[in-house]
């Protein structure tokens, strides 16, 4: 065997064929054993550590399983063991497609865990915000910022199993609502936002104004109350850090 | 196995003494950040897993520069899989270089092995025959890692629980032949030499001693396990005693390099390891003074 069919026997052993231990002879076996195991055994360490809420939300026995499941059709690609298992929720939908607060307990582990190695960016100050032409101002939003929807209490599930206390029974959401995750300093969060929030975010994060923002929620909630949400919504952003940055609209 | 004699003898004259190097270090290790940024920690340099913080930013780049203010730094990769039959990955390697260019380290290592082939990623450390073919291979990568990180690397020996008919060479001589080839220096890791000896049924002495000295710059040493039928690589225990007695065969031999305890798993209390790194400090001192 040359060096590439070593190595690709070697990856073939690992990910669970067991033909391939038969060219490395009956005195490898043991060795290949060893390295299987310390394969799976650090992939298992990633999993556990990074989703620590679902594990606790299912048990060690079920957790157990989906994580084989993950492991033997989900084989890493990537140098960083901080990428393993971001499509671990997918493979937790496909095992609970009736319990969505299984993956969506995923889904906040996942960017909770991203956000905390995320960029680092200072957030504007409001000290700045005098001199801003707010009809043009665009806001750029911290890198860490991800969003993701829920249809259950799994925010609530989260925070109690967090906490080591009794998460509450599993509940759907009256209407669907959006997830809101982001690191301020060193601390990643994560809040629901309210439905009128999330319009004005996905509004900013396609490039909208400030004005223009403005004047969306005056034609959904009337003058008094479009203003008053809108200033609203800027005055939560800078207290939670999220915007890094505010440029101004170019205009024709 | 026995690792050898008597602890008697003296660090040899005429071997090589880098007697500017920081001598006695840890790992450092999550559950001991609070540690080392509370409190003067009595190390001369720590050593951090290099892709724990080549990350865009965070908590854990915040600590490792906090901690750069009062320690020297090593690096010590997992990840560049030197002996990858896919060549290095360049992205690894400018993210690295950009790690390397910001902590300015006492030393940057990784180990003989690869971990990566075909867009799979082992995230383990797996073997090499010893061979002409993989002697070519690892020579090149490391020139070229050597080429994008501007600096001298530290290429360490590896725990290994396979050995493979093609091999034509000792682990030792493809070393001696791998600095020759590259001009790269050793990270000798003697709870290595002890777990493939132990395994592989060659003599750790023999290993020691057919290393080129004058190459080895640092030195891990670490706790291992016994597996069902192999002795394993855990970093989960203190040293064992024969691994300190191969410890001391190999300041002998190769003289005042830097020393350095890893412990991975079961990882306790700082006192502990500081404890322990004491031991490999009274070794190291013993024989100086009577090399003096």
């Amino acid at each position: 065997m040359n060096l590439l069919a070593i190595q690709r026997g070697m990856r073939d052993w690992l990910t669970g064929d067991e033909t391939a231990a038969t060219a490395f002879g009956p005195a490898g076996r043991a060795g290949l054993d060893v390295y299987q195991n310390n394969y799976r055994a650090q992939l298992v360490a990633c999993l556990s550590e990074k989703y620590e809420r679902v594990a606790a939300w299912l048990g060690d026995d079920a957790f157990e399983v989906a994580v084989a499941r993950h492991i033997g059709t989900s084989p890493p690609h990537d140098w960083t063991l901080d990428h393993y298992g971001a499509d671990f929720p997918l493979t937790l939908q496909s095992l609970y497609p009736n319990d969505p607060e299984v993956a969506e307990l995923a889904w906040l582990d996942r960017t909770l865990a991203d956000a905390f190695v995320g960029p680092d960016v200072e957030p504007v100050s409001t000290q700045s915000l005098g001199a801003i032409e707010w009809d043009h101002a665009m806001l750029h939003f911290t890198p860490t910022m991800n969003e993701f929807r829920v249809h259950t209490n799994s925010t609530a599930i989260w925070s109690a199993l967090s906490a080591a206390g009794t998460p509450p029974p599993v509940e759907p959401l009256p209407q669907p609502a959006t997830v809101l995750v982001w690191r301020k300093e060193f601390t990643s969060c994560f809040r629901t936002l309210d439905p009128l929030e999330a319009i004005a975010i996905a509004h900013m994060k396609e490039g909208g104004t400030f004005g223009s923002l403005c004047s969306m929620l005056v034609d959904l909630e009337g003058e008094t109350a479009g203003v008053k949400i809108a200033g609203e919504c800027l005055a939560r952003w800078m207290q939670d850090g999220l915007v890094v940055r505010i440029g101004a609209a170019t205009t024709r | 196995m026995p690792a050898g004699g008597p602890l008697a003898g003296t660090i040899p004259a005429g071997s090589t003494m880098h007697s500017t190097s920081p001598r006695f270090g840890l790992g450092l290790r999550p559950p001991h950040y609070a540690d080392f940024l509370r409190d003067h920690i009595s190390v001369d340099f720590v050593e951090v897993i290099s892709e724990n913080f080549m990350i865009d930013g965070g908590r854990p780049r915040d600590v490792l520069r906090r901690v750069r203010e009062r320690h020297p730094v090593a690096l010590h990769g997992v990840s560049m899989s030197i002996g990858s039959t896919d060549g290095l990955n360049r992205d690894y390697l400018l993210r690295l270089r950009a790690l390397v260019d910001e902590i300015d380290p006492l030393f940057v290592s990784d180990h003989l092995c690869w971990t990566r082939i075909g867009g799979f990623n082992s995230h383990d450390l797996l073997p090499l025959p010893y061979t002409e073919e993989a002697l070519d291979l690892v020579c090149t990568n490391i020139d070229i890692a050597q080429d994008v990180l501007g600096r001298t690397m530290l290429i360490e020996n590896p725990s290994s629980y396979l050995t493979f008919a093609q091999s034509a060479l000792t682990e030792w001589e493809f070393l001696d032949a791998m600095c020759q080839r590259t001009g790269c220096n050793l990270l000798l890791d003697v709870n290595n030499i002890y777990v493939s000896g132990t395994n592989h049924g060659f003599d750790p002495l023999a290993y020691v001693d057919g290393v080129p000295a004058d190459r080895v710059r640092q030195i891990h040493l670490a706790g291992h396990s016994q597996g069902k039928k192999l002795l394993i690589d855990t970093h989960d225990q203190p040293v064992d005693a024969a691994v300190w007695s191969l410890y001391e065969r190999a300041l002998r031999r190769v003289g005042s390099v830097a020393t350095m305890i890893e412990r991975d798993d079961r990882i306790p209390a700082l006192t502990e390891l500081l404890d322990e790194l004491a031991i490999a400090r009274s070794i190291g001192t013993r024989l100086e003074q009577r090399a003096a």
